[in-house]
């Protein structure tokens, strides 16, 4: 039944399942996780540059609170994407790395100024002054990594940087910059990361803030994204439709695509009704829902392939001895790390601890 | 220069800038432990305080480690694609591992560092004991990952394709061992010592606060003052194994430029043409006991591959001298603490706040580890060229086809000035504030 439903999918080939294949999915597994979580701390930043009006202090304190202790531990959820990529995938990996060598630089700026803008705004000064220029620093770093984010996923996803081209005679601009520079669908994609990151953070942000007029603001903004991110969603078809045919096809045809996208559109229809009446609660769980939506659909679109049009996850892929010990390491480590993740947030998201925010210092 | 020459001096400074973090992050969560565990027995207020401001300095030497190690992960697929396609398929399971322990780490230290107040006193120091134990284990694997580019093992090569990967064996390679004990021992020595130079210049300025430093200087000692004393011994075991697996590096450090009886040479400008040392003091024949035990045994010379397979003598060798010079001060330093400690025992001698001549040898000392670990690792990469895998591949070979590469290294190279003066920046505040109160 499974497979006859799997069979109608994008590629119209019956699915195998093999090693490569499961740790392709958990590596999507793992960028959802990232999306998630560092999405949301993202889009915290993006908010913080947003913060305006009397609360704005206040916005910034919660926006602070809800990062501070997690934000690493999130952003491992990334490394632990690249390394699955380089031991069980060298090859794509190198590739990437290679043809998406200038976006990818830029995105490791931004996540390196984030990162430690962010943390030195805590500890330095708590004069206005100080406190604005990280502030800064670190919300145009919120604002700009999620776009080249989403702009290396969704060139890699319209088949730009495949492996087929000869590349060996191409300019210095023909291989290295046009491919992602001028893919409409890329940039579509990348507003569509940053609108759904944004939204993640404010419907998250609604719960933090929960009994408090700030919940009313950051209502307020995750409608506001929410459209924004519709918005986007309708642009990056459209341009699929162009530049990304298979991509398109991937989305919007067959039984799972179909399913997927009913899937999606629920969620964002619950997220929106949940906001509009102020359950919270059922908002981000709903927000969770759609962004995991999307992540898959995107994900299965261009299966099988880990670098469309040409470059097959079971091609691609490194010994199976590599591949079987790192599942293994892996379904060990989830073993032994989920019950820290939880007490993590336990401690942190606890209800009666969200509502009486305790800073150091 | 090429391009191949900005690669690599931009994979020296993203791991020469890491390092430095990467070392505090293994280091600093045994020290607050150790504060942290004092209070709870001890009951002693002051050793809370300390450990709560060890932790707020080290958050901040945590985020710059986060975020230039994930500078790292990127750039070994950005600089050197050819390396990652060949090694990362066999070499992957340190680097898989490293990213569990990073989980580890970050989870705890999250719990560690802003949950002193919402959990017990006993669950917050595990909390800091799997931050400790977890750090040293993300240091231990990405240093495997090292060893095994200079001792590869754990596959096969037929007619250039590479067969039946071990991924295993790979990890725990001929030089992996050695590698990690002297680089942990450096990180809990380079720690020790820095942290201690802090507060004996707190105490050498007559502090208020004198039972604080006080406090903080014996633990920062505690922790560096054994490691610093193994390291020489730990030093000459991993000489041992170069000399079987990179013997070209080996007479590249000692500056051993004919195959024959070495000497063991101090200071001194090898001369790369005539294949000489100039100015150099020489103890013939030590090398040689010390390697094989017997003074006139023959040893592998620079001379002993060709040009093409040197690796750049004078900067392997200074480096190299630089970290034995720094690894004895440090010895001397510990065999001075061990027995003043042992005189006030017996009552003799000045309290530690009074022993002014011994704080200052302190403060003096403070940076030698951290120079010490940069020497080591100049000795490691540098002296392993012209291969980025001995014996298989050659740095020339895995640079990235991309162009340019000047600008890439332009702007990392802005990015950690102003990360590394920022950090300055803040950790003077943070020092300032213990300092004066
Ligand atoms: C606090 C730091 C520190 C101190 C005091 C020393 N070292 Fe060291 N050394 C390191 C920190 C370090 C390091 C940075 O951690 C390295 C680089 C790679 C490694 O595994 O450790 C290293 C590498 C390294 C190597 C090369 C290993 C290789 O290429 O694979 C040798 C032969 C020595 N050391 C020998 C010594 C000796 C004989 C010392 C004695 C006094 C000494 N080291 C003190
Ligand atoms: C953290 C401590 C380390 C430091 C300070 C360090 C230092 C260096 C230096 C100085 C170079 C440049 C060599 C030259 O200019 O001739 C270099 C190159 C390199 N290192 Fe390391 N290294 C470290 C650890 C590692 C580890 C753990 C790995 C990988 C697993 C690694 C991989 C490389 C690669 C791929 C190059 C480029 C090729 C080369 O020039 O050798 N290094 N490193
Ligand atoms: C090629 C070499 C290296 C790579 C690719 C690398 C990668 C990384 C990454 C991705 C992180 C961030 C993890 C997080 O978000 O918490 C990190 C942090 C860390 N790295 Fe490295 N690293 C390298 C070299 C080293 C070396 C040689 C050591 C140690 C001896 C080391 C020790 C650490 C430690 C302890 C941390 C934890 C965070 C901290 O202490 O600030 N790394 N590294």
């Amino acid at each position: 039944m499974m497979s006859d439903l799997v069979a109608q999918g994008a590629n119209l080939e019956p699915l195998t399942w093999t090693l490569p294949h499961a740790v392709a999915g958990t590596m999507v597994l793992s960028l959802n996780a990232y999306v998630l979580l560092a999405g949301a701390d993202f889009g915290g930043g993006v908010w913080d540059m947003f913060a305006v009006g009397r609360e704005r202090e206040e916005q910034r304190a919660i926006i602070e609170d809800a990062i501070g202790p997690i934000w690493e531990a999130n952003h491992v959820w990334l490394i632990l994407v690249v390394v699955l990529l380089f031991t069980c995938f060298p090859r794509a990996f190198a590739h990437l790395a290679t043809e998406l060598h200038v976006p990818i630089t830029l995105l490791l700026v931004g996540i390196v100024l984030r990162g430690s803008a962010f943390t030195f705004r805590k500890y330095d000064s708590h004069r206005d002054a100080v406190q604005l220029r990280w502030g800064r620093i670190f919300s145009i770093a919120s604002f700009v990594t999620p776009m080249l984010l989403g702009l290396c996923l969704g060139t890699v996803a319209s088949g730009r940087v495949g492996f087929g081209r000869n590349r060996a005679n191409l300019t210095f601009g023909e291989r290295f910059v046009e491919p992602w520079l001028t893919s409409p669908f890329g940039w579509a994609v990348a507003l569509l990361t940053l609108s759904l990151f944004a939204f993640l953070a404010a419907t998250y942000l609604t719960v933090e803030a929960e009994h408090s007029s700030l919940s009313r603001d950051f209502r307020r903004r995750a409608l506001q994204s929410q459209f924004g991110f519709l918005a986007a969603v309708g642009v990056t078809m459209w341009m699929a439709q162009a530049s990304a045919p298979t991509l398109h096809a991937g989305l919007t045809s067959g039984v799972l695509a179909v399913l997927m996208l009913s899937a999606t559109g629920a969620a964002i229809v619950v997220a929106v009704f949940s906001l509009a009446t102020e359950r919270y609660r059922m908002a981000r769980f709903a927000a969770a829902a759609q962004a995991t939506f999307v992540l898959w659909g995107w994900a299965w679109s261009q299966f099988p392939f880990l670098i469309p049009p040409d470059g097959r996850i079971d091609a691609l892929a490194a010994s199976p001895a590599m591949l079987k010990l790192n599942l293994i390491t892996l379904a060990i480590g989830t073993v032994i790390l989920l019950p820290g993740f939880a007490y993590l947030f336990w401690i942190f998201k606890r209800k009666d601890v969200i509502s009486s925010p305790e800073r150091e210092q | 220069m090429n391009d191949l020459l900005f690669a690599r001096s931009q994979m020296a400074m993203s791991l020469g800038f890491h390092i430095i973090f990467a070392v505090i992050g293994i280091g600093m969560p045994a020290l607050m432990v150790i504060a942290e565990w004092r209070w709870l027995r001890t009951g002693n207020a002051v050793l809370l305080d300390l450990a709560r401001r060890w932790s707020r300095g080290t958050s901040i030497m945590f985020a710059v480690g986060a975020v230039s190690g994930t500078v790292l992960s990127f750039e070994l697929g950005l600089l050197w694609p050819g390396f990652m396609e060949y090694a990362g398929g066999i070499i992957g399971m340190p680097f898989s591992l490293e990213g569990l322990a990073f989980f580890t780490e970050a989870i705890f230290l999250g719990i560690y560092l802003f949950a002193w107040d919402r959990i017990s006193p006993r669950a917050h120091l595990f909390a800091g004991i799997l931050v400790a134990v977890s750090g040293a284990l993300s240091g231990a694997f990405v240093v495997c990952a090292n060893a095994w580019m200079n001792g590869p093992a754990g596959f096969s090569v037929i007619d250039g394709v590479v067969t039946d990967v071990q991924p295993m064996v790979a990890m725990f390679n001929p030089a992996a061992g050695v590698e990690v004990v002297h680089m942990t021992f450096a990180a809990f020595a380079a720690t020790g010592f820095a942290v201690a130079g802090v507060h004996a210049f707190a105490l050498l300025k007559r502090t208020s606060n004198k039972e604080f430093h006080r406090a903080a200087l014996q633990i920062a000692l505690v922790v560096g003052v054994p490691a610093a004393m193994l390291q020489p011994i730990s030093g000459d075991w991993s000489a041992r194994v170069v000399g079987r697996l990179q013997p070209v590096k080996l007479a590249a450090m000692e500056g051993h430029m004919r195959t024959g009886p070495a000497a063991l040479v101090i200071g001194g400008w090898p001369d790369t043409d005539q294949l000489e040392m100039r100015g150099a003091i020489e103890i013939p024949g030590a090398i040689s006991l010390l390697m094989k035990g017997d003074r006139s045994a023959s040893i592998p010379g620079l001379d002993a591959v060709s040009p093409d397979d040197r690796p750049p003598v004078p900067i392997v060798h200074i480096a190299f001298q630089t970290m034995v010079a720094c690894g004895i001060v440090l010895s001397l330093i510990g065999i001075w603490t061990i027995v003043r400690a042992l005189l006030r025992r017996r009552g003799r001698g000045k309290p530690l706040p009074d022993d002014r001549w011994f704080l200052r040898a302190i403060i003096t000392a403070a940076p030698l580890g951290f120079v010490a670990i940069e020497a080591g690792w100049t000795v490691t990469e540098v002296g392993r060229q012209p291969w980025i895998i001995q014996g298989f591949m050659r740095t020339a070979d895995a640079v990235t086809p991309m162009p340019g590469l000047w600008i890439s290294f332009a702007l990392f190279t802005a990015l950690y000035i102003g990360l590394a003066i920022a950090v300055i920046f803040l950790l003077r505040r943070q020092i300032a504030r213990t300092v004066v109160t």
